[in-house]
């Protein structure tokens, strides 16, 4: 009998393709300490290579024996710094490519590639915050952060540094103790990504997060995932179906088309890098919100 | 409510055993119950059979969980693990335990090893299966937030796993534990010297009712109080976790 390690409940089934470990050869995020220049300007993008590159993914899926073409050669790079919202409407296959990216879904065909290096497999390189309920519920708030130091091997000394600064990032220092059933919905969501901000992953993939909150809170945590970036400028890549969203907080929108799944058009957001919910109501932006829908609408 | 819920058999028992339509040999009062558990005391058997029966749950529950746990957690976790074990587990689930009683005798004698093993068989296989099911309801962000943080296999088992199915797991614990003692008297029915379930088959044979009904009260009473403090360990050992 073989002892080959194919996990019941894990998609890959079988096939954990290499670890990927690309080396952290930069930080992406003040470390904490430099926490005292909050708005460094990033560096021009065009002048840096791409932190992520999606290159020709396609993914078939067997729906009731028939292969279904869910992505078709999507080719999709993300510079460093840059912000980018996928949106689509729901069954264009985002979600996929965005767990393709994570390595969680194994892709057809084609390669992504992380500072230039093929990743295969998920790895702590690309962080992810999912829709809801991935939080170890039987870690506290401070431990669920700690458990990817810890795999990370980091010292004591580095990951109390980190925990108490991510956790002041996303304001749940009072909360550091307590367990993610005591929290209420955005917070555990501010909980999440304060986790995988934490590993300081070159790419934060972001499935919907924001997808199961009320409008309300919703808008709070854009406000501050927008404030967020704008003081680490981590490479976020998020999936989103709401383009009011996705306008606000990228600097990027890639509209993607479905049967098959690929990217239709990538809309520069020429908002100011500081931003206002308010602006929501501005001309600009209601003619962009305007301009993407249309993409969506006129498939 | 509870006191009404409680409250009602019992004075539905005394009014039937009271008013003398049946014999009290086969229908004692409640007073007559408590009088032969006296008995039982005084005559230095009562704490014996108790100790004895619970000795032997405690052992047979404990070694099944022993084994149940990694194999659950395992099959629950590894195609591999579960099309090892899948073909023992998946069929002799469906054999009936008591079947096996006069072959574990057969192999194993009278003594204690053969009603342990009894009470082992008898929750091994359930625990098991619900194990696995516990494992197979954690939820795919659980799983997927893990990878995405980096982990490898034998720390999303230890780390991951194990914890996020711990609650179900003492539930299971919990549920079986009722099952343990069916199996327990079952054993004792048929071959014992000492213990609750051959204090009941000999009073039976002198129509000492009022000593059979209070061995099962007193199986009833243990059970309560172990019900109790399964829960109790489960809140302490799981604090974090949903609980009614």
């Amino acid at each position: 009998m073989s002892l080959s390690l194919d996990f019941v409940n894990n998609p890959l089934a079988g096939r954990f393709w290499g670890s990927a470990t690309s080396a952290m050869t930069e930080l992406s995020l003040h470390p904490p300490g430099a926490a005292g220049s909050k708005f460094p300007a990033p560096p021009p993008p065009e002048e840096l290579p791409d932190k992520l590159c999606v290159q020709k993914i396609s993914k078939i899926f067997d729906y009731q024996s028939q292969p279904l073409t869910v992505l078709q050669d999507v080719d999709l790079s993300l510079k460093s710094n840059e912000f980018v919202c996928l949106v689509g409407a729901s069954g264009c296959g985002k979600s996929t490519l965005l767990n393709i990216v994570a390595g969680l879904t194994a892709p057809t065909s084609g390669r992504i590639l992380v500072d230039q290096e093929e990743v295969t497999g998920p790895g702590s390189d690309r962080g992810m915050v999912f829709q809801a309920y991935s939080l170890f519920p039987w870690l506290t708030v401070a431990k669920n952060i700690e458990f990817g130091l810890k795999l990370q091997k980091l010292s004591k000394r580095e990951r109390r540094e980190r925990i108490a600064y991510y956790l002041e990032v996303v304001g749940l220092s009072r909360f550091a103790n307590a367990f993610p059933k005591q929290l209420s919905g955005g917070m555990k969501q501010r909980a999440a990504i304060a986790r995988a901000l934490a590993n300081e992953p070159e790419v934060l993939l972001m499935d919907e997060p924001f997808g199961a909150l009320d409008a309300q809170t919703k808008e709070q945590l854009q406000l501050f995932m927008r404030e967020m970036w704008e003081r680490t400028h981590t490479t976020i890549l998020m999936v989103t179906h709401d383009v009011e969203e996705a306008i606000f907080l990228s600097s990027r929108v890639a509209v993607m088309e479905a049967h098959p799944g690929r990217i239709k058009e990538s809309v520069e957001i020429e908002l100011p890098e500081h931003r206002e919910l308010e602006m929501k109501s501005e001309v600009s932006f209601i003619q962009l919100k305007r301009r993407i829908t249309t993409m969506l609408g006129h498939g | 409510m509870p006191l009404i819920g409680g409250g009602a058999p019992l004075l539905l028992w005394a009014i039937i055993s009271y008013s003398g339509a049946f014999a009290n040999a086969f229908f004692p009062t409640p007073v007559q119950i408590l009088q032969a558990g006296a008995k039982l005391l005084s005559d230095g058997v009562l704490i014996g059979d108790i100790l004895a029966s619970s000795g032997r749950v405690l052992f047979g529950f404990l070694a099944a969980a022993i084994v149940s746990i990694p194999i659950g957690l395992l099959m629950g976790t590894f195609h591999t693990m579960e099309g090892l074990f899948s073909p023992v587990v998946g069929s002799v689930r469906y054999m009936p335990v008591a079947a096996f009683v006069p072959l574990v005798m057969i192999w194993f004698g009278y003594d204690e090893p053969a009603k342990v093993l009894i009470v082992f068989l008898g929750i091994v296989l359930y625990n098991t299966t619900m194990i696995v099911d516990a494992v197979r309801k954690i939820p795919n962000e659980i799983l997927n937030a893990a990878y995405t943080l980096g982990v490898s296999r034998p720390i999303l088992l230890f780390q991951v796993i194990f914890p996020a199915a711990l609650p179900s797991i003492l539930d299971t614990m919990r549920t079986n534990i009722a099952g343990a003692w069916n199996f327990l008297i079952l054993a004792e029915v048929i071959a014992a010297k000492q213990g609750l379930g051959f204090r009941i088959i000999q009073s039976q044979r002198y129509v000492d009712t009022d000593k059979v009904l209070f061995c099962i009260c007193v199986i009833g009473l243990i059970g309560l109080l172990t019900d109790y403090a399964l829960r109790k360990l489960a809140i302490a050992l799981t604090p974090w976790s949903e609980h009614s």
